[in-house]
């Protein structure tokens, strides 16, 4: 049978659309070489060697707001937004489903007092869980979120298009649209602290060592310990995200 | 033999189409893809050090001692020795870049106590708890109790 140039030149367009394949084979056989880690950046930070998370003694927490300040002051955290941020749980006797939560300006400036103890309650300090296999990394559309090599969830705000999809995506509420700069924020673990040697602004504000922060990777970090004598438990396990962020002392209650 | 091959010239440049598009696509992608995208991952490699690059503002515990051992002793003697100087003086990565000559502003006492010490049903037990309209008489807390060490 014999083609016109024209049924040719048509099946020769669907073949170009391979063409973007064989680009990209083409392309990972001679592009950058699969990526080192273990080298340290020019301080002697070496991203392989760490894997960070954070664990809370909820019993410890006294609900005094100083990680929300402080983190607001370290990350220029806009009014009315919070990286961090603490919860008050009044759970009435057996009624884990209907608890009430208040969370006043986040908890910055401490709670109101309440008066009549009737109720279980207790605080809940809540941020990023930094999870190994998050769903708002996964929704990104252009690669401006992801999860770094030593696990935390980082976003990249010069190439954020602030599509939102990760807002909705996040199931712990952790992301918001910065105000003015219309792109994504969210807590990075005070990534330029811990990428130092100091702790995060957040546990360095903490009174009690409610929450503190650990490297996984560490042998020496006592997380190791506590991971393994207390019972813990992250939030929401049922959405498999692989969280970081270890609560000791958990109540049933909290969502 | 010349029958299977009569089309020879179209399938020349066919190859030729295919490898123009191929070229225009890496070109087109080199232009799109910023720099260091896909080192680590589907991401901007640049985006890490961008993370790295704001100051830091907490100093942190492990500064203040270089210069304040008096008020160090005294808060490790009591029980706020659990709680950074920076907890309650606020940041001061500028104070000490300064060697103390940028100096930190005082605290606001009363608010500062309570936040932590107002009596609160969610507060844990452990934590030493008064009402402000019971134990507050009117001066400060400070007029009566040492902030660094507040035991009386
Ligand atoms: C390089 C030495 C140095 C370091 C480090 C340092 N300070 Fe100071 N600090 C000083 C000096 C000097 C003064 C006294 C300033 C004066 O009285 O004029 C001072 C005074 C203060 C005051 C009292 C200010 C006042 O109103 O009298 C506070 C509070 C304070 N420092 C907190 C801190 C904290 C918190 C840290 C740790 C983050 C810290 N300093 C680290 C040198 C230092
Ligand atoms: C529980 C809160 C708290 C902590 C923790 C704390 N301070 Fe203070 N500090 C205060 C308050 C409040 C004042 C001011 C007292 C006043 O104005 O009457 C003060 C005053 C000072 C002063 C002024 C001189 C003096 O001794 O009164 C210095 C210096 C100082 N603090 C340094 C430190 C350092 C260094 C640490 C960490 C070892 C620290 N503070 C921890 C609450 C605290
Ligand atoms: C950031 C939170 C915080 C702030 C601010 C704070 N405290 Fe405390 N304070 C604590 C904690 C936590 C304890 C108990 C520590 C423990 O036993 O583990 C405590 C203990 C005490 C005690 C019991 C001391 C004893 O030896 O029995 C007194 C009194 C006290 N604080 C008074 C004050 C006063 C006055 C201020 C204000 C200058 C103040 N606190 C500021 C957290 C705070
Ligand atoms: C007039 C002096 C005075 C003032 C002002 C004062 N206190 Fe006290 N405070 C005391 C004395 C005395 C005690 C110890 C006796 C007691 O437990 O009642 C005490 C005990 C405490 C305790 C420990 C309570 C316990 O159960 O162990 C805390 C916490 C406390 N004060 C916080 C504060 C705070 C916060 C302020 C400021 C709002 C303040 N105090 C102002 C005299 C004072």
């Amino acid at each position: 049978m014999r083609k016109t140039r024209r049924e040719i030149l048509l099946s020769a367009g669907k073949y170009i659309l391979l063409t973007g394949t064989a680009a990209a084979g083409l392309e990972s056989l001679t592009g950058t070489a699969s990526a080192d880690t273990t080298t340290p950046a020019s301080d002697g930070y070496k991203m392989a060697d760490h894997w960070w998370g954070m664990t809370m003694e909820v019993d410890k927490c006294i609900g005094c707001g100083n990680c929300v300040r402080a983190c607001s002051k370290e990350n220029d955290v806009p009014e009315g937004f919070y990286r961090t941020w603490i919860e008050r749980y009044h759970v009435k006797e057996g009624d884990m489903e209907h608890p009430t939560v208040e969370s006043p300006d986040g908890g910055m400036h401490g709670f109101p007092p309440t008066s009549t103890p009737v109720d279980k309650s207790f605080f809940i300090p809540k941020l990023c869980n930094h999870c190994a296999d998050s769903p708002c990394t996964q929704v990104c559309p252009v690669g401006a979120t992801f999860v770094s090599p030593d696990g935390v969830v980082l976003v990249d705000q010069s190439y954020c298009l602030g599509c939102r999809y990760c807002v909705q995506a996040c199931p712990y509420g952790c992301r918001f649209i910065h105000p003015t700069k219309n792109v994504v924020e969210k807590c990075n673990l005070c990534y330029h602290r811990i990428t130092k040697g100091l702790t995060t602004a957040c546990c360095e504000a903490c009174p009690t060592g409610a929450r503190k922060l650990v490297d996984l990777k560490n042998p020496k970090d006592p997380v190791h310990d506590f991971l393994r004598h207390y019972k813990v438990q992250v939030l929401k396990p049922h959405m498999a995200t692989h969280a970081k962020v270890f609560y000791k002392d958990l109540d049933g209650s909290v969502r | 033999m010349r029958v299977s091959f009569q089309d020879a010239k179209h399938l020349i440049s066919l190859v030729g189409l295919f490898a123009a598009a191929v070229g225009v696509f890496v070109i087109l992608r080199a232009a799109v893809v910023p720099a260091g995208f896909g080192k680590y991952g589907h991401y901007r490699a640049g985006a890490i050090d961008d993370n790295r690059a704001r100051a830091v503002k907490f100093a942190g515990q492990g500064e203040c001692v270089y210069c304040h051992d008096a008020q160090l002793q005294v808060r490790d003697s009591g029980r706020h020795k659990t709680i950074s100087c920076e907890a309650c003086h606020g940041p001061q990565a500028k104070h000490v870049a300064s060697d103390g000559k940028e100096k930190p502003a005082k605290p606001d006492v009363i608010p500062l106590c309570l936040n932590c010490h107002e009596k609160d049903a969610a507060k844990p037990a452990f934590l030493p708890q008064v009402v402000k309209a019971d134990h507050y008489t009117g001066t400060t807390c400070s007029d009566c109790h040492q902030p660094h060490n507040p035991k009386m």
